[in-house]
């Protein structure tokens, strides 16, 4: 399995592929990913161009450890296949397929990859894949999708298209995706790859904003696709596990380990029953406080 | 590879260039318009002659008005214009003439 299919993905910066003054420099803003944008940022006239600024950008600059993943343009265009030929030769991360309605979609993208990967020498399974759930029929198959490679590390909610398909709207609330995200998360746990939101577009309503990290937060989500440096810090600080968790979780770690070996199943930890049911939970704690720099134990 | 029509690409925006391949006279005729022509004129046209040399291309006049390009960008702005010029927008020699 390719060593990245589980990293650290909080926040995942949009920048549009055509525009040399946005990707010249957005490492400096320490978003975990960025989004490289091939398709609904890039006019239709300038898909070509931005192909160019992309593969160059991908290949001299140092993005110093953000992941740099590549949204190509849908299925249903001219141009998917040749962005993937570029993305792949420039040395991509990933590629995030737009509008995937079935496991199909992911396995045409996944075999493009593949050539590509041969193509420009790159080691085979090396580009990971995420998948992008834009529609109604996308996310009833959200199963089907989380399950469609070993490539792919995780599905995206695109709120903007899904509420049109839904025959409603963006309100700011998030009722109008509670259904979807509700979906969309419980697939992919249930499949074992990561789940992230849809974009938060109100730029002056930075409560809202905060608000709706804290939902997604609670409801399992692994991060947020953002479209501006400055919501980077809220979501990192929503995601990343604070002290007293991380304290807590390092107690309920040992004390099972250390119950186990005496043959006891349940105690408690600072008032709280505690069993085996809560060993996982703690481990991931402990397992991202590490990978957002912020451990300093020894588990 | 031979320019077949005039061409441009790229933005005046910052940190853009924008640039024009036209059929040449028989050489490579290079002009540059730049606020920073002083300090970085003579990296820009290497950079420009670098990527001509490495798209098989001795014959265009090439016009660049930059607005604080990176390397990275003028190449990619000047391949964009190339390939432009001569209609390929698919199979493309990633990693090869393109580099």
């Amino acid at each position: 399995m390719n060593p990245n299919k589980k990293r650290l993905r909080r926040t995942m910066m949009f920048l549009n592929a055509q525009k040399p003054g946005l990707i010249k420099d957005p490492y400096i803003y320490k978003p975990d990913s960025i989004m490289l944008d091939l398709e609904d940022a890039v006019a239709e006239n300038q898909k070509d161009a931005a192909r160019f600024s992309l593969y160059h950008a991908l290949k001299t600059i140092n993005y110093r450890g953000c992941e740099r993943v590549v949204r190509i343009n849908g299925l249903d265009t001219p141009y998917w296949k040749e962005d993937i030929r570029c993305a792949v030769a420039g040395g991509c991360d990933a590629i995030r397929i737009p509008k995937t309605e079935s496991a199909q979609d992911v396995k045409v993208v996944e075999a493009e990859v593949i050539q590509a990967e041969k193509d420009f020498g790159r080691e085979e399974g090396s580009v990971l894949i995420m998948a992008a759930i834009e529609s109604a029929r996308g996310v009833m198959r959200a199963l089907d999708i989380c399950e469609s490679s070993e490539r792919l590390f995780g599905i995206a909610l695109s709120g903007g298209d899904y509420t049109k398909d839904l025959q409603t709207h963006i309100t700011g609330t998030g009722i109008e995706l509670m259904g979807a995200r509700q979906n969309m998360v419980i697939a992919a746990r249930a499949a074992g790859v990561q789940c992230f939101d849809t974009v938060y577009t109100d730029l002056d309503d930075m409560d809202g904003f905060r608000q709706d990290v804290e939902n997604i937060h609670l409801m399992g989500f692994d991060g947020k696709s953002i479209i501006n440096p400055r919501q980077i810090n809220i979501v990192h600080e929503i995601f990343t596990p604070k002290q007293k968790d991380i304290i807590f979780a390092e107690k309920v770690v040992r004390e099972i380990d250390t119950k186990k070996a005496q043959g006891i199943g349940v105690f408690t930890v600072d008032g709280k029953m505690i069993d085996i049911a809560f060993y996982d939970g703690a481990k991931r704690t402990i397992e991202l406080a590490k990978a957002s720099g912020v451990y300093k134990g020894d588990l | 590879m031979e320019i077949k029509k005039p061409a441009i690409a790229g933005t005046l925006e910052s940190s853009d260039c924008q640039v024009t391949v036209e059929a040449g006279e028989g050489k490579v005729d290079f002009s540059l318009e730049s606020a920073v022509i002083n300090q970085y004129g003579n990296q820009i046209r290497k950079v420009a002659y670098e990527t001509l040399d490495n798209l098989g291309i001795d014959n265009v006049k090439l016009t660049i008005v930059d607005k604080g390009a990176l390397d990275c960008t003028i190449k990619a702005r000047i391949e964009a214009a190339v390939y432009r010029s001569i209609g390929q927008i698919e199979d493309l020699p990633w990693g090869g003439a393109i580099r």
